[in-house]
C-alpha cells in the first residue's frame, strides 16, 4: 500500500471518527447546560444593554430572542415549572429589539398574566408589555386585543377590557368584533359565551402552537364548565322534585328528559357524587376547569390535546 | 542501476470554465537516467520541463504512468532523503537568514543535529555566499537566492539532484561557477538531472540530453553523438584583414571580422590554405573542424512534425534518432 | 512518530513572530490598560465586571481575529509563493506539513493569550486591588478560549488548502459567528420541518459551538463552571480539532501544485 494511500485511510477514518465524537459530545454538552439560551438574559437583562450590544443588527437578535423564548417557554411549560422567571425579560428584550414583532405581544398576553404553572404570574408586566406594543403599533387592532385579553382573563377586570376593546374597535381596519366585545365585556362579562368568544378568537388568529393550545384547553374547560353548571341546576330541580339526590347520572338524565347521557369533551360520561357534587371522569384532562373537580383534587403531569 | 527511470508519466489538465476541456501538457514520457551522468532537459518554455520534474517530485499527480527513483517508487517519502531539487526561480521563507533555511531544511532532510551547523557552513562557501550572517533573505539579489537555492538542494549530501533552470539570474560569472559546480558533482558521483532552455550550457555539461517540445519527446541521446557529424569543413582564423586571392580558388567563404578573418573551407583542402597562409605571410590563429551544433539538432527536432516521435520514443535510451 | 512536525511547527510559530504579529499585545495592553483607569475613576461598583467582560472578550476577539488572518494563509501563501516546492522535496509527508503547521499557529495564539492573560489580571488588581478565589474562574474561561482559538486554528488550516485567502477568511469568520449562536440553531431546527429540519439540524452539529466555549458571563458573575462541562468542552474541541484536521489532510493529499 503506498504512503498516500495509507494516510488517506487513517485521516478518513479519523473524519469520521471525530465527527461521530463531536455530535455524541454536543448532545451530552446540552444536557449539562439547560438554561444554555437564555444564559445572557440571567447575567444581561436590560434591554437597552442588549440593544446596545447588538451593533444595530437588532432585527436579527429579536429573531434569535424570539426564538430562545418560544423554546424557553416550551420546555418549562412542559414540566409543569412553577416559575418562568426569564420570561418577562426575554419577551421585553425581543420587543425592544424590534417593537413591531407582534407574535411576542401576543405570546405575552397568553402567557405572562396566568399564573404558574400555565403562564409567569406577572399580568403588571403584562400589562405594560401591551401597552409598550400599542404605543409602537398604535393601529394595530390587534394589540388591543390582547391587552383587554389580559384584562378580561387573569385580572377580571371587565370595566378596563371593555374600555380597551372599545379603544381597539376605533382603529382602522379594526376587526367587527371589537366592538361586540366591548359590548359584551360590558353587559354579560361574567358569562360562559363570552368567554368562549374570546378563546375562539385567540385561538383562530394565532398561528403559534403554545397559544392555540392554550386556547384549546380554556375552551374545553368552559364546555366543560357549562355543563357542571348545567347540571347542577338539573340535580337541584330533580332533588327538590323527588326529595333526594339522583343516584347515578342515568337516573338525572332520565328524569330531565335529556337526549342520552351527558358526556363532556372527551367522551367519558359524568359522574354525580353521593353529596350531589357533578365530576367530571378524569380532572386531568382538563387543565382549567373550575368545576366538576374531586375534593382536594391535586393537578397530575399536563396532557395537551390538538383538536378543540 | 538507473538513477531515474520515467516509465510512461503523463499529465492531462482540464482546462475552461466547466473543467471539460483537456490540455495535454506532457505525453506519455519514456525516458532512463544513469547513474553519475549530468543529464540535460531541453525544450523551449512550455514544453513539459516542469511539469516532468514537479511529477517526479511528488508535487503534481500524474494522470497515468509511474517512475523509479534510485530504484525506488517515485512516490517513497524515504528516496526523497537521497535527492535534491532547485524549482525555478525559487522563493523562500524571506523572513529567514540564509543559515535558518537552511538549518531548516537540514532538519526536514534528517541531516542530524551535529552535523548540520558543519555541513551548512561548508554548503555556503561553496556556493559562494559568504557574509551573508544575519542577513534575511528578503535582502537577497536573485544570484544569492539563486546561490541559497542550490545550497540547499546539496545541503544532505543527495545522490542525484534535480535543477530546474539552473541558470537563470545569473550572471557570466555566477553562471561559470554554476557550471563548475555540477562538474564537481559529477566528480563526487553524484547524478544531475537539470532543464535549461540555454543549449550552450548543455552542450558543454551534459553526457546524454533529452528534447522535449509540446509534451513529447523529441529525441534523446549522448552529446557526442548528437553532434558527432561532422559537416566536412574546416575553419581557419588568421590575423589582419587580407584575404589571399589563392583563398577563393580553394572554395573558402571568408568573413572579416575586425582585424581577423574567419574562412570555412572544406577539409580537404586545409593543408593547402595553411600554406598559402604562410607564402603571405599571414598569421594564423586557429584552425577547427567545424561539428554540428547542439542548437541544429535542437531546432531540427524542434521541426521535426509528431508523427515521427514514436521512433524517437522508442529508440529509448542510448542512441539517438539519426541527425 | 518523527520530529519534523516540531520543526515544520517552530519555524510556523517563528515566522508569526518574525511576521510581527506579537505587536497585537501593545493594542491589547493599551485597551485594557486605558478601559482599567477609566473604570477605576468612574468606580460605580460594576469595575470588575467591567474589566472581567471587556479582558476575556478582547482575549477572545484578539486571538481569533490572529487565528484567522494568519491561518488562511499557512498554506496558501506557501502554494502561491512555491515555498512548499523545496519542502515537499525533501522526506517531509504532506499530512505532516499540515499537521506541524496547526501546532506552529496554536502555540503562537497559546503564547499570546498567555501574555494577555497576565494582562487582564493585572488590570483586575489594579481595579479591585485584591484579588478573591473567585477569580481563578478566570483562568477557565481563558482554557475555553484557547480551546475556540484551537478550533478556529484547524478550521482556517482547513479553508487554507484549498481556498484562496480571501474565500477562506469568509468561511472561517462566518463559521465563528455561527457557532456562536450554535444554540439557537439548534433551536431553529428544532422548530423547522420536513426537509429543511434535517439540513437545519445537520448544519447546527457540524457549526463548532462556541456558545458551550464562551463562560465570559458566568465567570464575570463569579458563578461556578462545573468539571464536567470543562471535560466535554475539551474532549469536544480535541476531536473537532481532528475533524478539521483529517479534512485538510485529505484535500492536502490530493492537490496539484502548479
Amino acid at each position: 500500500m503506498t504512503a498516500t494511500r495509507r494516510t488517506t485511510i487513517i485521516s478518513a477514518a479519523c473524519l469520521a471518527v471525530s465527527m461521530s465524537a463531536c455530535i455524541l459530545l454536543l448532545r451530552h454538552i446540552d444536557q449539562i447546560r439547560p438554561k444554555a439560551t437564555i444564559e445572557d438574559v440571567l447575567y444581561l437583562n436590560s434591554p437597552t444593554t442588549i440593544k446596545r450590544a447588538s451593533v444595530g443588527f437588532d432585527g436579527l437578535m429579536a429573531c434569535i430572542y424570539w426564538t430562545r423564548t418560544v423554546q424557553y417557554f416550551g420546555h418549562r411549560h412542559f414540566d409543569r415549572a412553577h416559575t418562568y422567571n426569564e420570561l418577562a425579560p426575554l419577551l421585553e428584550i425581543t420587543t425592544t429589539l424590534d417593537p413591531h414583532m407582534l407574535p411576542a405581544y401576543q405570546f405575552g398576553a397568553s402567557f405572562l398574566a396566568p399564573k404558574p404553572p400555565a403562564g409567569a404570574g406577572e399580568p403588571v408586566r403584562a400589562i405594560h408589555l401591551m401597552e409598550y406594543g400599542i404605543a409602537n403599533n398604535p393601529n394595530n387592532w390587534r394589540l388591543y386585543y390582547d391587552l383587554g385579553f389580559v384584562y378580561y382573563t387573569e385580572l377580571k377586570d371587565y370595566r378596563n377590557a371593555a374600555e380597551v376593546f372599545e379603544r381597539g374597535s376605533k382603529v382602522p381596519d379594526a376587526h367587527p368584533f371589537m366592538k361586540i366585545m366591548a359590548a359584551q365585556m360590558a353587559a354579560h362579562a361574567g358569562d360562559f359565551a363570552t368567554a368562549r368568544m374570546l378563546w375562539s378568537a385567540t385561538y383562530d388568529s394565532s398561528n403559534e402552537e403554545n397559544i392555540r393550545q392554550n386556547a384549546v384547553e380554556h375552551l374545553r374547560a368552559i364546555r366543560v364548565d357549562e355543563d357542571v353548571t348545567n347540571l347542577e341546576t338539573l340535580v337541584s330541580a330533580f332533588e327538590s322534585r323527588v326529595g333526594r339526590k339522583p343516584s347515578s347520572i342515568a337516573e338525572l338524565a332520565t328524569a330531565a328528559h335529556l337526549r342520552g347521557i351527558p358526556v363532556d369533551p372527551d367522551g367519558d360520561a359524568y359522574q354525580i357524587a353521593p353529596d350531589g357534587r357533578v365530576l367530571v371522569h378524569d380532572p386531568d384532562d382538563f387543565p382549567f376547569i373550575t368545576k366538576g373537580l374531586p375534593e382536594g383534587y391535586k393537578p397530575g403531569p399536563p396532557k395537551f390535546h390538538a383538536q378543540r | 542501476m538507473a538513477a531515474i527511470e520515467i516509465l510512461g508519466l503523463e499529465k492531462t489538465y482540464m482546462v475552461g470554465f466547466w473543467r471539460k476541456r483537456p490540455k495535454r501538457a506532457l505525453q506519455p514520457l519514456h525516458l532512463a537516467v544513469e547513474e553519475g551522468e549530468i543529464f540535460g532537459f531541453l525544450g523551449p518554455n512550455g514544453a513539459g520541463k516542469t511539469t516532468t520534474l514537479k511529477m517526479l517530485m511528488g508535487l503534481v499527480f500524474p494522470t497515468a504512468g509511474t517512475a523509479r527513483i534510485l530504484g525506488h517508487d517515485w512516490t517513497d517519502p524515504e528516496v526523497k532523503a537521497q535527492i535534491g531539487f532547485l524549482p525555478e526561480q525559487p522563493y523562500f521563507y524571506d523572513y529567514l537568514t540564509a543559515h535558518e533555511l537552511l538549518d531548516y531544511y537540514g532538519q526536514l532532510s534528517g541531516v542530524p543535529g551535529k552535523d548540520r551547523k558543519r555541513r551548512v557552513d561548508e554548503v555556503l562557501q561553496r556556493v559562494g555566499l559568504q557574509d551573508i550572517k544575519g542577513v534575511q533573505l528578503r535582502k537577497f539579489s536573485k544570484g544569492m537566492l539563486q546561490r541559497a537555492g542550490i545550497a540547499q538542494a546539496i545541503l544532505h549530501n543527495p545522490k542525484l539532484v534535480f535543477f530546474d533552470e539552473p541558470m537563470s539570474g545569473l550572471d557570466p560569472l555566477g553562471r561559470r561557477e554554476v557550471r563548475d559546480l555540477m562538474e564537481q558533482l559529477k566528480q563526487e558521483g553524484k547524478t544531475v538531472f537539470f532543464s535549461t532552455h540555454i543549449l550552450s550550457d548543455a552542450e558543454a555539461l551534459c553526457d546524454r540530453v533529452a528534447i522535449i517540445h509540446r509534451g513529447e519527446l523529441r529525441g534523446v541521446g549522448a552529446v557526442e553523438d548528437l553532434t558527432a557529424t561532422v559537416q566536412g569543413k574546416v575553419e581557419v582564423i588568421w590575423q589582419g584583414a587580407q584575404i589571399p586571392a589563392s583563398m577563393k580558388a580553394l572554395g573558402a567563404e571568408c568573413h572579416v571580422t575586425g582585424d581577423t578573418v574567419r574562412a570555412v573551407l572544406p577539409e580537404n583542402q586545409q593543408d593547402a590554405a595553411i600554406d598559402a597562409l604562410r607564402r603571405e605571410h599571414i598569421r594564423l590563429i586557429a584552425i577547427t573542424p567545424l561539428r554540428t551544433s547542439l542548437e541544429t539538432y535542437f531546432v531540427e527536432k524542434l521541426q521535426t512534425a509528431s508523427s515521427e516521435t514514436p521512433a524517437a520514443s522508442a529508440a529509448g535510451k542510448t542512441l539517438g534518432t539519426a541527425v | 512518530m518523527s520530529p519534523r512536525i516540531v520543526y515544520i511547527a517552530f519555524n510556523t510559530f517563528r515566522e508569526a513572530v518574525r511576521d510581527r504579529v506579537l505587536y497585537n499585545l501593545i493594542a491589547f495592553a493599551l485597551l485594557l490598560s486605558g478601559a482599567a483607569i477609566f473604570v477605576g475613576q468612574i468606580s460605580i461598583d460594576i469595575e470588575r465586571l467591567v474589566v472581567v467582560n471587556l479582558g476575556l472578550t478582547a482575549v477572545s476577539l484578539f486571538g481569533i481575529v490572529i487565528a484567522i488572518f494568519i491561518g488562511i494563509g499557512l498554506v496558501s501563501k506557501e502554494i502561491e509563493k512555491r515555498t512548499l516546492y523545496t519542502v515537499l522535496s525533501r522526506p517531509v509527508r504532506r499530512w505532516e506539513f499540515i499537521v506541524g503547521k496547526f501546532f506552529g499557529l496554536a502555540g503562537t495564539l497559546v503564547v499570546n493569550t498567555f501574555f494577555m492573560a497576565i494582562g487582564v489580571f493585572g488590570a483586575l488588581l489594579y481595579v479591585v486591588h485584591k484579588f478573591s478565589k473567585p477569580d481563578a474562574l478566570i483562568l477557565v474561561a481563558l482554557y475555553f478560549i484557547v480551546l475556540e482559538f484551537l478550533i478556529i486554528c484547524s478550521l482556517a488550516l482547513l479553508f487554507s488548502s484549498f481556498s484562496s485567502p480571501l474565500l477562506s477568511a469568509v468561511f472561517a469568520f462566518s463559521l465563528f459567528v455561527i457557532g456562536s449562536f450554535a444554540d439557537d440553531l439548534r433551536g431553529f431546527a428544532a422548530m423547522a420541518h420536513g426537509l429543511t429540519r434535517w439540513v437545519a439540524t445537520g448544519a447546527a452539529y457540524l457549526v463548532p459551538n462556541f456558545s458551550a466555549l464562551n463562560v465570559i458571563s458566568a465567570v464575570a458573575h463569579q458563578q461556578p463552571v462545573s468539571g464536567q462541562l470543562i471535560l466535554n468542552n475539551t474532549l469536544y474541541a480535541m476531536f473537532y480539532t481532528a475533524m478539521a484536521l483529517s479534512g485538510a489532510v485529505l484535500i492536502f493529499e490530493r492537490r496539484n501544485l502548479k
